[in-house]
């Protein structure tokens, strides 16, 4: 079988290649609004724990920021969203996708939580110190003086995080999701032919990834620069 | 103005203060001395809460600082700090570093703000450097700007902990020169200070500390020229 034919027999022939971009469309989905709903659960986790070895104060939300990173950091990804999918929602009526956004955004959480802390540990303890002396509130503090020094080793932390929560989404295939990885899959075993299908997913991957690494670093540089 | 009652404060089992009153009255240049890790650092942290004490109170103008009702951050506009270690926000230009929490704590207009720190650098001769960032300064520099950045907050009182141990020798006078300064124009200051010449032309009230505890107190002159104490004694044979 020559190399036209198996790039026909499996992405054009039957429209083959739509199952390539309804899996590319579900991946990027997924990947975007699990990286939205994981920053915001991050940043509220990254807060509440920070104020608490400020302050003292928010003794039981810390505690369960703790475990929740904990249990998530903790346990393989590929079960968090079996567990979401086949005991949470067992009997409920919901969009797959949906549980992969849900999934995979409350894994990232705890990855971001983590990475907002450290940044936010990463600058002098006199920063925070010279804030209060002058006056300034816990939050003006953070949103003045310290996360715009952390941004700039949060901020490439973040990037990777993303990255890596891309690629990770190929495990959504465990519940069913037809994203990236398991379109390929799909097409590799009804035409027995795997060259095609594994490779274009393959680069798919690899530009998106490559893409979002040249935008964290724009962002790095902008930022940079601004000091 | 200020004042500790029996304040003790531990980190895990060690007791670093034990049972400190003091005052500072209007107008005091209050000096702390004493060997290193005594808690003068930590007793000076705890006069703004920047520290809480496990135990005892702070006063400033009669406001308990551990009453939930009174505004901590309020207080500390009031009581100006400068750290060995300058804690510039190196993120910001002096001007910016400056004009930060007037402005952000709504006490100043951004214009009158400026217009003000620009003629607190002047009188420091540090104007031409308002748009450098603190990276940019040498450490007399921006220990004074952290000193002016401060004053602009237009504090009753200032705490001082160690302000030249982090500089070369050769900068010191620079900013003992601006605390005298400060000094003669009336700010109750309370410094952490090893810089006995300096601190014998500065203080009117010495305390001598140590291992957590008030071991002597008095006039400049009674503290260094008449010791009392053997281990302040002993203490200023190896400072001199
Ligand atoms: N945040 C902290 N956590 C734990 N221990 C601390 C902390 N801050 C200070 N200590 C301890 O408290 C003791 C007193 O420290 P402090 O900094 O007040 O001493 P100091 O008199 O200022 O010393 P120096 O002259 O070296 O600055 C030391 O034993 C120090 O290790
Ligand atoms: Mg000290």
């Amino acid at each position: 079988m020559g190399i036209w034919e198996s790039f026909y027999n499996t992405v054009i022939y039957d429209n083959r290649y739509m199952y390539i971009l309804e899996g590319l469309l579900n991946t990027i989905i997924i990947a975007f609004f699990a990286v939205i709903l994981g920053i915001v659960i991050g940043v509220l986790v990254a807060i509440v724990r920070n104020y608490h070895d400020n302050s003292g104060k928010l003794k039981l939300l810390n505690m369960l920021g703790k475990i929740y990173v904990n249990v998530i950091r903790g346990t393989p990804v590929v079960l968090q969203l079996m567990i979401i999918y086949y005991v949470i929602f067992k009997s409920v009526d919901i969009s797959i996708v949906l549980v992969g956004v849900l999934a995979f955004g409350i894994n990232s959480g705890a990855y971001v939580a983590e990475i907002i802390r450290a940044g936010i540990e990463s600058i002098d303890k006199g920063q925070m110190e010279a804030g209060y002396s002058l006056g300034l509130s816990y939050s003006k503090t953070m949103r003045y003086i310290i996360l715009p020094q952390a941004i700039k080793n949060i901020l490439p932390a973040l990037g990777n995080e993303f990255i890596t929560l891309l690629k990770e989404t190929s495990v959504g295939a465990y519940i069913g999701i037809i994203e990236l990885t398991k379109a390929s899959d799909i097409i590799a075993s009804r035409t027995y032919d795997y060259f095609f299908p594994l490779i274009i997913v393959a680069l798919i991957y690899l530009i998106m990834t490559l893409g979002l690494s040249k935008l964290v670093g724009l962002m790095e540089r902008k930022l940079g620069k601004e000091c | 103005m200020l004042e500790a009652k029996n304040i003790s404060k531990s980190f895990g089992k060690n007791l670093v203060l034990k049972n400190i009153s003091l005052t500072v009255e209007e107008g005091e240049r209050l000096v702390i001395i004493g060997p290193s890790g005594c808690g003068k650092s930590t007793l000076l942290r705890c006069l703004n809460y920047i520290e809480k004490p496990n135990k005892g109170k702070v006063l400033f103008e009669g406001r308990d600082l551990s009453d939930s009702r009174v505004d901590i951050n309020k207080i500390r506009m009031k009581m100006g700090m400068v750290f060995q270690q300058f804690n510039l926000f190196p993120h910001l230009t002096v001007l910016e570093n400056m004009i930060l929490a007037p402005t952000k704590l709504k006490i100043m207009r951004d214009e009158e703000a400026k217009k003000k720190a620009i003629s607190l650098l002047e009188s420091i001769d540090l104007k031409d450097k308002k748009d450098f960032y603190p990276s940019q300064l040498s450490g007399g520099q921006k220990q004074r700007v952290a000193i002016v950045r401060a004053m602009l907050m237009d504090p009753k009182m200032m705490l001082f902990d160690e302000p030249t141990s982090a500089l070369d020798p050769e900068m010191i006078g620079e900013v003992t020169s601006l605390m005298q300064k400060l000094g003669d124009d009336g700010m109750t200051m309370v410094v952490v200070s090893h810089e006995m010449n300096f601190v014998k032309n500065f203080a009117t009230r010495v305390i001598f500390m140590e291992n957590g505890t008030i071991i002597e107190e008095g006039s400049a002159d009674q503290i260094f020229n008449h010791p009392k104490n053997d281990r302040l004694k002993e203490f200023l044979s190896k400072v001199a």
